[in-house]
């Protein structure tokens, strides 16, 4: 693995941007973009190329390729656990693998899927017949990716607020996540507007988030980049957009600090709502108009998708906010990465019976095709069932 | 001026702002409610200056336009009129600006000017106010509003750009006389480091003065030059770029500014002027498109490069690589040197060559106004056009 090491003169008072040596060449040119001829030293990372190839649209369909987004599985045994007892489930492997395999093998979902996040025990399961889940996944052309975080503890030093842990022992972890055949990793960290949030609760989520991008990229990962502003509180729609404004400004701070190459990211942020206990709610075309302008005030294009995350917001919801983002083009792919907005009819349909397989099965590809329709702006909500309609958000849920 | 707006609490707390189980403050919303003229909601702040600025920044970066930079202080005027062999007199400043500002139909590819103060003042030597013709010419003017490069203490012999002191009250007699932008150009110098110290200064100093600019109706120009003097190759400029615009986005962002109502002036990516290895227009065009597009969110309605020495060939070449496909911001130019430099010597300092010499700036305009659109062909090109014209150390 190519390392790049910066070497710092000691100059008379301050220290030196960057080294003496320039950046050392790197061999081949990747044409990963139809208009690009010329290959850029943007770090020399052994795995540049691939990391770019994963990440970006049209030309590889991958990842951030038009109508397609990503299904967000990857759920802690503990969380999952919930999600089975929901339905009268115990929580146990067989149970969860149950779950997955009728997630991951539904028929065509790579039509409207082109990732799908797992949890790690499910990285290294099989299906019920023998067949890994990752290859399962490769046949569909779905993308097999990983949560790599170690989850939410809480900050000392801050107003009641959390950091998330993972960076121990994370570049062995992500090498060998890569070779059992993940191509992309999550981390999921979280801001809150009613604690604060302090200063010191933002830049750590933002520094956490920076090292493991870098760790990530220098593994052969594709990170998501993750710091999820939380639904709750009754702030209104401009303060969510004040708080998503800072902490994405603090992000890509670090990640051009740590030398992250933005060709080879995606995004997962939270759109910009008002809180969920605001009086006022806001309509789709509300949340787009803030959501875009934090987005172009904050992403440089080179960054190939941004992927939503959901939290809380009913399936139809999530859906009709997405599609009012996509009403005319981006400069990156704007789409989906969510969990329960694509899984949650699927679960009660499925209510843990093989009989119903297939319906839960037929249900997902129903979410999922709305979601596809909805990134390419073309989404309308005829047809759609109750339960879709339904509101997710938990207060002060644990994830 | 809406002062509330300095007021404003910063949207997330030092450790000191909070009291544990509740926040101190008062819910910031106050601070970003909307003005009566403001847009609704999503002003970064509430200037109320909000809508003009974005749709003058909207005017600048127009298709096909760009920035005749003629700014230059005094001194370095009279440099200018020295190599035609004038006097540096008020009087012959004001001749040469005045064939400037009245070039016929200039407007069609010049869509902003940047004045130095005294020429903000002045008249032409018609007698008509210098702003008059300009604004008449649909060409909205601007202002320099920096003080110039010192020497930063505890640095490697680099420099900082002062000008902050009474900048608020200075910006504000500008837009009472006209203006309608602002500028200011700090430099980074790669063969001195450049230093962490000097980047950050440049950066701060910039987001600054891009606050106040705001707060007194002027868009500012945002020009952190990376000089082109050193031996270093394309890479090396290209890292220090990175490192600078995200330092500058970063402090921007910090100082509240509004991204919808700014302009960029950066220095292309190319190898110092001693490397001997030369770049062709398409390296430069996907080094600096690559830059731009790792670094500047797209709400940045335009980026106006300087031409920084190229000749006027070079500037125009490489303006026309970059816009061989769709950009997500304006990509055009901000041109002094590169649109004067055959204009003046063609004047002479002498009346009966003022119109011939118009011409020249006209066609100078006319082939960075088609560099812009991508349509840029460089038939028919002068020799002095091809003319390189950086200087070792130059003092600007």
């Amino acid at each position: 693995m190519a390392c790049v090491s910066f070497a710092k003169l000691n100059a008379p008072s301050s220290s030196w941007i960057g080294g003496q040596q320039s950046l050392p060449q790197r061999s081949g040119s990747s044409a990963w973009l139809a208009t690009r001829r010329v290959s850029l030293p943007i770090r020399a990372g052994a795995y540049t190329d691939e990391l770019i190839k994963t990440a970006v649209s049209v030309f590889f369909k991958t990842i951030a390729s038009p109508g397609r987004g990503i299904l967000a599985i990857d759920e802690s045994n503990a969380t999952c656990g919930k999600r089975l007892s929901s339905i009268g489930l115990d929580n146990t492997e067989p149970n969860r693998q149950a779950y997955r395999q009728l997630l991951l093998t539904t028929p065509g979902l790579g039509e409207y899927i082109s990732g799908a996040i797992l949890f790690e025990e499910t990285l290294y399961q099989s299906t019920t017949d023998g067949k890994k889940f990752v290859d399962v996944l490769h046949d569909q052309k779905i993308v097999p990716g990983i949560k790599v975080d170690k989850g939410l503890v809480p900050l000392p030093g801050s107003n009641n607020e959390s950091w998330c842990q993972g960076l121990d022992g994370l570049s062995s972890r992500s090498a060998e996540y890569y070779k059992q055949g993940a191509r992309f990793a999550k981390w999921r960290t979280v801001v809150s507007i009613p604690c604060g949030p302090s200063a010191l609760a933002v830049k750590e989520a933002a520094w956490g988030l920076a090292r493991y991008a870098a760790i990530s990229q220098e593994n052969g990962l594709v990170p998501i980049v993750e710091p999820e502003i939380l639904l709750d509180g009754d702030h209104p729609i401009e303060r969510t957009l004040e708080v998503a404004e800072k902490a994405w400004a603090e992000v890509f701070y670090y990640l051009a600090e740590n030398n992250v190459i933005f060709e080879g990211i995606l995004l997962k942020p939270s759109m910009v709502t008002p809180g969920a206990e605001h009086k006022e709610r806001a309509n789709p075309e509300t949340i787009a108009k803030y959501t875009l302008t934090m987005l172009k005030r904050r992403v440089p294009p080179a960054v190939p998708g941004i992927m939503f995350l959901s939290g809380g917001q009913s399936e139809m919801e999530a859906t009709l906010n997405l599609h009012a983002m996509n009403q005319s083009p981006n400069p990156w792919h704007v789409s989906f990465s969510y969990a329960r907005a694509l899984q949650n009819t699927v679960l009660k349909t499925w209510q843990g019976r093989p009989e119903n397989v297939e319906a839960a099965q037929k249900a997902l590809l129903v979410r999922a095709k709305a979601n596809s329709l909805a990134q390419l702006g073309k989404y309308s909500a005829e047809g759609e069932s109750e339960e879709a309609k339904k509101g997710m958000f938990v207060k002060g849920y644990t994830y | 001026m809406a002062s509330a707006s300095l007021l404003k609490t910063s949207p997330v707390l030092e450790k000191s702002e909070w009291v544990k189980g509740h926040t101190l403050r008062q819910p910031s919303t106050s601070a970003v409610r909307c003005h009566p003229v403001a847009p609704s909601g999503l002003t970064v702040r509430a200037s109320s200056y909000a809508d003009e600025l974005v749709k003058t920044a909207k005017a600048i970066a127009s298709p096909g336009r760009g920035i005749l930079a003629m700014d230059e202080s005094n001194a370095t005027c009279g440099k200018r009129l020295a190599s035609i062999g004038l006097e540096n007199t008020e009087a012959n400043r004001q001749a040469y600006r005045t064939l400037l500002v009245s070039a016929p139909g200039l407007g069609q590819y010049i869509s902003g000017a940047i004045l130095f103060e005294e020429t903000l003042y002045q008249t032409t030597i018609d007698g008509k106010k210098m702003v008059d013709v300009l604004v008449e010419q649909n060409i909205v003017p601007g202002i320099k509003v920096d003080k110039g490069l010192v020497p930063l203490a505890g640095s490697n012999n680099e420099s900082w750009c002062q000008g902050l002191d009474g900048l608020a009250p200075r910006s504000a007699a500008y837009y009472q006389q006209g203006a309608r932008f602002a500028k200011w150009r700090t430099v980074v110098s790669i063969p001195n480091g450049p230093t962490e110290l000097a980047v950050k200064e440049a950066a701060w100093g910039l987001a600054r003065y891009a606050a106040i600019s705001q707060d007194n109706g002027l868009v500012p120009i945002v020009e952190p030059e990376i000089l082109l003097d050193g031996d270093h190759g394309i890479d090396r400029t290209f890292e220090v770029a990175k490192k600078v615009w995200a330092e500058v986005f970063f402090y921007l962002a910090q100082n509240n500014v509004m991204f919808e109502g700014i302009l960029l002036k950066p220095s292309m990516v190319t190898p110092g002027a001693e490397c001997k290895d030369r770049s062709t227009p398409q390296q430069v065009a996907d080094y600096t498109l690559s830059l731009l597009r790792q670094r500047i969110p797209p709400a940045v309605p335009g980026i106006m490069f300087l031409s920084g020495g190229q000749s006027e060939v070079e500037a125009t070449l490489n303006l026309n690589a970059m816009n061989q496909a769709p950009n997500p911001w304006h990509v055009s130019f901000s041109y002094a040197r590169a649109l004067q430099n055959t204009c003046l010597k063609k004047w002479g300092g002498r009346p009966e060559n003022v119109k011939d010499a118009q011409e020249v700036l006209l066609i100078r305009a006319k082939a960075n106004s088609l560099a812009q659109l991508g349509k840029y062909t460089g038939e028919g090109e002068s020799e002095e056009a091809k003319q390189g014209m950086f200087v070792k150390g130059y003092v600007y």
